[in-house]
């Protein structure tokens, strides 16, 4: 209890009555200033305008079958990456804040792998009871 | 840059890397040393929010693919009649490119909060809010096209009866999102505008101060809205 009223919230609690509370930054962590240049902003802002350009002429083209999708997917993954490491700081924040929060998905998108290898049975039950479809 | 307190009150520099993550995930006093609660508060939602939209996305995919019915083609079935001819998923293009924009602002907005330029930080949050309301606006004049061309949550004209449910569950919940994050914004730049962070002024619901900070993770909050639309885009429109 010692050690949680030497951080800063533990003082929180103890300066509650006071009008002025001393920016909460408090004593044990430094608020981390996302500070950065205007210019990375925009310039991730025009990657994601041509990443979806991109992938809005994969439809307009008409593109197909595995071209299509491996195209979609890449586009997705690259606009996704840069909306999170740049735009959420991600990039900067404390590796055990990142890996708290990126390795869950990581694990989800193992489980969604593992039933598109494993689970044909979608489509075979489908084939079964109501034959080809589309 | 992380510190942490010995227990004679001094400080001493934390590690970084992988020694970093066991030293803070075997921490006697927090995890994510130099992270906020409301910042780390607001990642463990939006990390529950991504489970909430994976398995939308999954059951609509496995719904897609257990259906012998043909599924609509998204890019006929958002096509926009303009001069003339049809242009293909134009509308949610479009609709693609203001959310991205207003990401774009939202993380400038962010920035002039750190250098405490209340100014600029409040119009460009009202200008991402207005972004946002625009593409709510989209997406009602969408859904009104789409039911009037007879599309329910149990059928539609074109194909698979499954189409519906899953395109207004997932848009749905989506622009739930959006509406919700507007709100929000309006009520953050107002914060900012009166400069309640510097004078360390009540929240009339919380009453607690707030920082600049704050406006981060709302910053937080919108690009996630924006995140998870270019997982919609890419699996319920381009798929």
């Amino acid at each position: 209890m010692a050690e949680a009223t030497a951080n800063g919230l533990g003082q929180h609690a103890l300066n509650a009555g006071h009008a002025h509370e001393a920016p909460a930054t408090g004593t044990a962590y430094a608020e981390v200033h996302q500070e950065h240049p205007i210019k990375l902003y925009l310039v991730v802002w025009a990657w994601l305008f041509i990443l979806s350009t991109c992938s809005y002429l994969v439809d307009y083209f008409g593109l197909h079958g595995y071209l299509r999708w491996s195209l979609i997917l890449i586009f997705m993954i690259l606009k996704a990456g840069l909306i999170v490491a740049v735009f959420m700081h991600m990039a900067w924040e404390r590796l055990a804040l990142t890996y708290a929060i990126i390795l869950p998905p990581i694990l989800v998108l193992v489980f969604v792998a593992m039933m598109v290898f494993e689970a044909d049975y979608t489509l075979f039950t489908r084939l079964a009871f109501f034959g080809s479809g589309p | 840059m992380a510190e942490t307190l010995t227990h004679i009150g001094q400080t001493e520099p934390r590690p970084a890397g992988w020694q970093g993550i066991a030293a803070d995930w075997s921490s006697d006093q927090r995890a994510f040393k130099n992270v906020s609660w409301g910042k780390a508060m607001m990642w463990i939602f939006l990390l529950s929010d991504t489970f909430i939209f994976g398995c939308f996305l999954l059951s609509y995919m496995t719904a897609r693919i257990s259906t012998r019915v043909p599924w609509p083609n998204p890019s006929e079935v958002f096509a926009l009649r303009i001069g003339g001819s049809d242009i293909p998923l134009i509308l949610i293009a479009i609709m693609t490119f203001v959310l991205i924009s207003s990401s774009g602002t939202m993380a400038m907005a962010v920035n002039f909060g750190y250098r405490r330029d209340r100014r600029k930080t409040a119009i460009l949050m009202l200008l991402t809010a207005a972004l946002g309301a625009t593409f709510v606006g989209m997406q009602a004049f969408e859904w009104t096209k789409l039911i009037t061309e007879g599309v329910r949550p149990w059928g539609n004209p074109w194909g698979a009866a499954q189409f519906g449910s899953s395109f207004f569950m997932i848009t749905g919940f989506h622009g739930t999102h959006v509406t919700i994050g507007v709100i929000f914004l309006v009520i953050v730049a107002r914060k900012v505008w009166r400069g309640d962070f510097d004078t360390g002024r009540r929240g009339f619901f919380t009453s607690r101060t707030g920082r600049y900070e704050n406006v981060e993770i709302m910053g937080l909050y919108w690009h996630f809205v924006d995140l998870v639309w270019v997982f919609i885009f890419a699996f319920f429109y381009l798929w």
